[in-house]
Parts: structure tokens; C-alpha cells; sequence
């Protein structure tokens, strides 16, 4: 078995939730495989050191040029330092996306994007678990990974491996990697805008998604979310349509809310939206879809057209006070 | 500026139950309604608002049977002037590198200063677009949800990253870029648009055409291969309330009384 590597995201010095996550993955590929980790950055002896506790060999890449992750930079110095046969191994998140594809291809190696589960070997092949369809079905993939392999690991799937007890050491790869020319050029980070309402801080969240259907019908979704005392937000194809407001979108690339009740109406429930529900709350899902992913983990689950439902639970609710 | 946008016909699962079939190799398809991929129809759109402002053309590819002329038709009653349809039996069974070479052999023979797909599409691999851009040898920016035209040598593309933000960067053209639903608001397409199109020639290339070896694409070739498709076990899953709307709300109600859901 060739060894296995997991790339380190990092912000503010702090490794990313994923750091963690792929030590599991890197068990369930084999459990008996050395795996090192990738850090990248500049001023980074701090988190290499953390992350020598849960791996192996920790190789460092420090230097100013990739103070910010560019991956177009990143992918040119990984090649200048992996072996061949490395299994790489990604969280599938925006750098994850842009960085893994064109390696695999530059590495000669297969790619498998977004697995959420690995089923061990047959042979040369790792059997992966895949889903399409926005999550509606799974699907088992395999590929020869003799020759290495570009996995990305979908962010939450696997649990962090908090033993620590890799005893591992840092190696300056700094040198190898080399200086990589660019022709797209990382300039700044725009933060996103912050709107009226704060959703993250919001108890009871009435979150809508496609079964709204049409920008008018928002307004059966406030007055809903006003009966119950509630904010409104989205999922993201309501925020693509300009019906609401960015700062209202729920997911990865939009707001973590935490609330203690998550009303899901009209929405199916993909992985990026599911990414962005932190802190276990209960949450009721009603979508005209049986077969929607977010029945999957959802605690209670209506088979309805949100349009039909959601009158007749606001009625009720005043009926009721 | 000539630009290439690479649209995929998949079909539309979103309001749909999507059910394997008896094989258990794909899902069931004979109900399905097909349209393009939806973040194809957002780069096409922006590649048509591009050319209204720089000049130039806008031409969309698929890989596909006749059947997915027709998606190319849709977006050509959009504005993009031309259409190729790379149709081979060669091309079934194709991985993400796959789609990625054959396309690689029609860019080549053109003269394209920007190539666009989209972020994704059904499978959610994430794939071709950067697998293109390493394949030719061009930069790539991924989740693209701004572009500007700085000049004819360069653009600025913003990305789109974790928590609402956005990662503006400079990027010299010839590149590649994958693009990110909402970037724009994409045109009405009417049945009077698409009939306009109907007879305008789409030309077609065959593998061999574009110089692609047999051992570079279809099942044969596929590094990633899909053994199998399945419907997880949901584990406990949720709940599911049942009756008439009333008795469902009413329940309801309970719930989110105990659960701290209503003030």
C-alpha cells in the first residue's frame, strides 16, 4: 500500500474541522497505511506541530506566496513534492473543488470526488461510495489505486480521530515545492454582507427552498414564521433567484445557524445546505418529494406541498393562542 | 472574445422521486423530463452577456445522442451563435476525464479565448472543468460567481468560498472557468425562441474526428468505475406525520410547543 496523504485546510492558524475527519478516512482506506498530512501556509511551525500528534509525517510547505491558498500555486507544489503513487486526499469544499481535479489529472492518478464512505480494497481497487442526483441516490465506485489516487472526502461524514496518538514529525518540504509560476493571481476576500436579520442567532428558523415555487409566495413563509414567532431563511436556489437576500441563505456557502428548531419547507436537503445546520437542532421537514435526502435526517417529516401546508399550520397556530 | 460554454443534458430530479432500476446499474429514466444542466444555463447566460459587451461569439458543446441536440438547441435560442455536438458510441460509459479529453479535442480545434462549465452537474463530481483546464495547460478558477473584462489578455473572476464570501482573482486568458448558479438571472427561453433555431446546422464529430485513441475514452478507459447504484439505509430517518392536513398541524403544533418552536 503506498502511503496516504491528507491536505490540512487552516484559517487563522487553527486547522479546519475536515484535518480530523480524514485521519478516519485515511483508516477506513487501510487501516494499516502511514498517512501524513500536507500543510501549507506561511507561519505554520504551530499548526504542524498540532498535527503531528495525529500523523505520521507531517510535510511543510512555508512561505509567503502561499500565505493565502491559492490553489492553482498549491497544485504545482504538491506535484513537485508527492511520490507517483500517493493517495491524496481532500475535504470536497471550495479549495478542495478547485484544487483536485487538474491534480489527478497532472498526477496521471484516478479521481473520486465527494465519497462519503470508503469500503476498503478488492485487489488494487478501493471501493468508494458516491452520491448523485443531489444526494436522491448512493452509488459504489471503485478504482485501481496502485498507481495513487485524488480522493475528495465530503465534510461531516466521517467522525474526528481525536486519539492523537500518532507521535508523528514535521519535514520541511519547503525547498522541494519550489517556486511556482501563476497566471491567475489571488487579490482579496470580499466578506460577506451582513443583512437585517442575524439568522444565526435565531431559536426557530421556517427555511424555504425550491417548493415556494414563486418569489410571491415568500410572503406565506413570514406570515408563518410571524405566528410562530420565528425568522425566515433559504436554501440556495432562492438566494440564485434574488428573492431573499444572501445574508438569509442556510449552507456552506452561506450562513451556520445553530437554532434549537429548523422548519425545512419545500427543501431537499443537499449535503452543502445540511453543512450549514450546526448545534443538533430538531428539525421538521414537509417537501412533496418522499424520496427528498432531507427526510434522511430530519425528525419528523410531512409528504406535502408546502404551499397547501404551511396556510393551514399558520391558521392553526393562531387559532391556538 | 470567443468563447466555448460545455452544457450537459441531464435529467430534472429536484421535484422528482428518483427510483433504480431493476439492474440496479442506473436509475430510472423512462419519466424523467431532461433539460440542461443548471449551472451550463447560468455560464451560457454569462457568456451571452460577455459577447454583448466585448464582441465575439459564443459557441456551446455537448457530449450526447441527438436527444441532447436538442439541449444545445435550447441554448443557441439563448444567444450562443454556435453548436457541436460530439456524438460517438465511443464516448458511452465515459468518466469525468473522459468528457474532459473529448472535449479537450474539439477546444483544440478552435480558437477559444475563454471555455466555461459549469461547477457541476447530476453526477456532483466537480470534475471536468479543472480536469480540462490541466489537460490543456490553461489557469482555472472554480464556483466563479462574478466576472469582469479587464482587458483582452485578462479577467476578474471572483469565487465563491465558505460563508458568503468571495475570493476576487485576477486570471489571464486563454483560461478555464467553472460557474456557480446565481451569477446572473438567465433568460426566458420560449417555444417561438427554440423554433427560430431549429434549422441552423449543428456540425458533429465522432471521436476519430477529433484525433481521441479508443483507449482514451468510454467504459474501457474509465479510471472511476460505478459498480453499482443503491438507495441508502436511511437509519432511523424521520418520523413521518400522516392524516389529513388539520390532524397533521394539529400534531404539529404539539411538537413545537414541547421543542421550544413556538413563542
Amino acid at each position: 500500500m503506498a502511503q496516504i496523504f491528507a491536505y490540512i485546510e487552516h484559517k487563522d492558524g487553527v486547522a479546519d474541522d475536515s484535518a480530523l475527519e480524514l485521519v478516519s478516512a485515511a483508516k477506513k482506506i487501510d487501516a494499516g497505511a502511514d498517512v501524513n498530512a500536507l500543510v501549507v501556509g506561511s507561519g505554520v511551525d504551530g499548526l504542524c506541530n498540532d498535527m503531528a500528534a495525529s500523523y505520521k509525517e507531517v510535510w511543510k510547505i512555508d512561505k509567503d506566496d502561499v500565505a493565502y491558498p491559492n490553489a492553482e500555486i498549491i497544485r504545482g507544489m504538491l506535484l513537485n513534492i508527492l511520490p507517483g503513487d500517493a493517495i491524496v486526499l481532500f475535504p470536497h469544499d471550495t479549495f478542495g473543488m478547485d484544487l483536485s481535479p487538474g491534480l489527478s489529472v497532472k498526477m496521471d492518478s484516478p479521481f473520486a470526488s465527494d465519497v462519503v464512505d470508503f469500503e476498503g480494497t478488492d485487489g488494487s481497487d478501493l471501493k468508494m461510495i458516491r452520491q448523485e442526483f443531489g444526494g436522491q441516490v448512493s452509488t459504489h465506485v471503485k478504482a485501481d489505486i496502485s498507481s495513487g489516487a485524488v480522493i475528495t472526502v465530503r465534510p461531516g461524514v466521517f467522525e474526528p480521530d481525536e486519539s492523537k496518538s500518532a507521535g508523528g514529525s514535521v519535514v520541511d518540504k519547503t525547498g522541494d515545492a519550489g517556486d511556482v509560476a501563476t497566471k491567475r493571481k489571488f487579490l482579496e476576500v470580499v466578506v460577506a454582507e451582513i443583512g437585517d436579520v442575524d439568522i444565526t442567532k435565531s431559536e426557530v428558523l421556517v427555511s424555504i427552498g425550491r417548493g415556494i415555487e414563486e418569489e410571491d409566495n415568500i410572503e406565506i413563509a413570514q406570515e408563518l414564521a410571524e405566528a410562530m414567532g420565528a425568522d425566515v431563511s433559504c436554501s440556495r436556489p432562492i438566494v440564485d433567484a434574488k428573492w431573499l437576500e444572501k445574508s438569509r441563505q442556510v449552507g456552506t456557502s452561506g450562513q451556520t445557524v445553530k437554532p434549537k428548531v429548523y422548519m425545512a419547507m419545500g427543501i431537499s436537503g443537499s449535503f452543502q445546505h445540511l453543512g450549514g445546520i450546526k448545534g443538533n437542532p430538531y428539525i421538521i421537514a414537509v417537501n412533496k418529494n418522499p424520496k427528498a435526502p432531507i427526510f434522511q435526517v430530519a425528525d419528523i417529516g410531512v409528504v406535502a406541498d408546502i404551499l397547501e401546508f404551511m396556510p393551514e399550520l399558520t391558521e392553526k397556530i393562531k387559532e391556538a393562542s | 472574445m470567443e468563447i466555448l460554454v460545455c452544457v450537459k443534458r441531464v435529467p430534472d430530479t429536484e421535484e422528482n422521486e428518483i427510483e433504480i432500476n431493476s439492474d440496479g446499474n442506473d436509475i430510472e429514466r423512462d419519466d424523467l423530463v431532461y433539460s440542461v444542466n443548471e449551472w451550463d444555463n447560468y455560464a451560457v447566460e454569462e457568456a451571452i452577456q460577455m459577447v454583448d459587451k466585448a464582441g465575439g461569439s459564443v459557441t456551446v458543446v455537448t457530449v450526447g445522442d441527438e436527444e441532447a441536440e436538442e439541449v444545445l438547441r435550447r441554448e443557441m435560442a439563448m444567444g450562443a451563435e454556435n453548436g457541436i455536438l460530439l456524438d460517438d458510441e465511443a464516448f458511452e460509459g465515459s468518466d469525468g476525464r473522459g468528457i474532459a479529453r473529448a472535449l479537450k479535442g474539439v477546444i483544440e480545434k478552435g480558437n477559444y479565448d475563454l471555455i466555461m462549465t459549469g461547477a457541476q452537474a447530476d453526477a456532483g463530481a466537480a470534475q471536468v472543468g479543472g480536469m480540462l483546464a490541466a489537460m490543456l495547460d490553461l489557469p482555472y478558477a472554480s464556483l466563479v460567481n462574478s466576472i469582469e473584462v479587464i482587458d483582452d489578455k485578462k479577467l476578474k473572476v471572483g469565487r465563491e468560498i465558505e460563508g458568503g464570501n468571495q475570493e476576487m482573482n485576477e486570471i489571464e486568458l486563454p483560461c478555464v472557468l467553472s460557474i456557480q448558479t446565481g451569477i446572473n438571472e438567465p433568460r426566458y427561453v420560449g417555444i417561438r425562441g427554440i423554433r427560430k433555431v431549429a434549422s441552423v446546422d449543428i456540425p458533429t464529430h465522432s471521436a476519430s474526428d477529433l484525433g481521441i485513441g479508443a483507449d482514451e475514452i468510454g467504459e474501457g478507459a474509465a479510471r472511476l468505475k460505478k459498480v453499482d447504484y443503491f438507495v441508502p439505509e436511511s437509519g432511523e430517518g424521520a418520523e413521518m406525520l400522516e392524516g389529513s392536513t388539520e390532524e397533521i398541524a394539529e400534531k404539529m403544533i404539539e411538537i413545537l410547543k414541547a421543542k421550544g418552536g413556538l413563542k
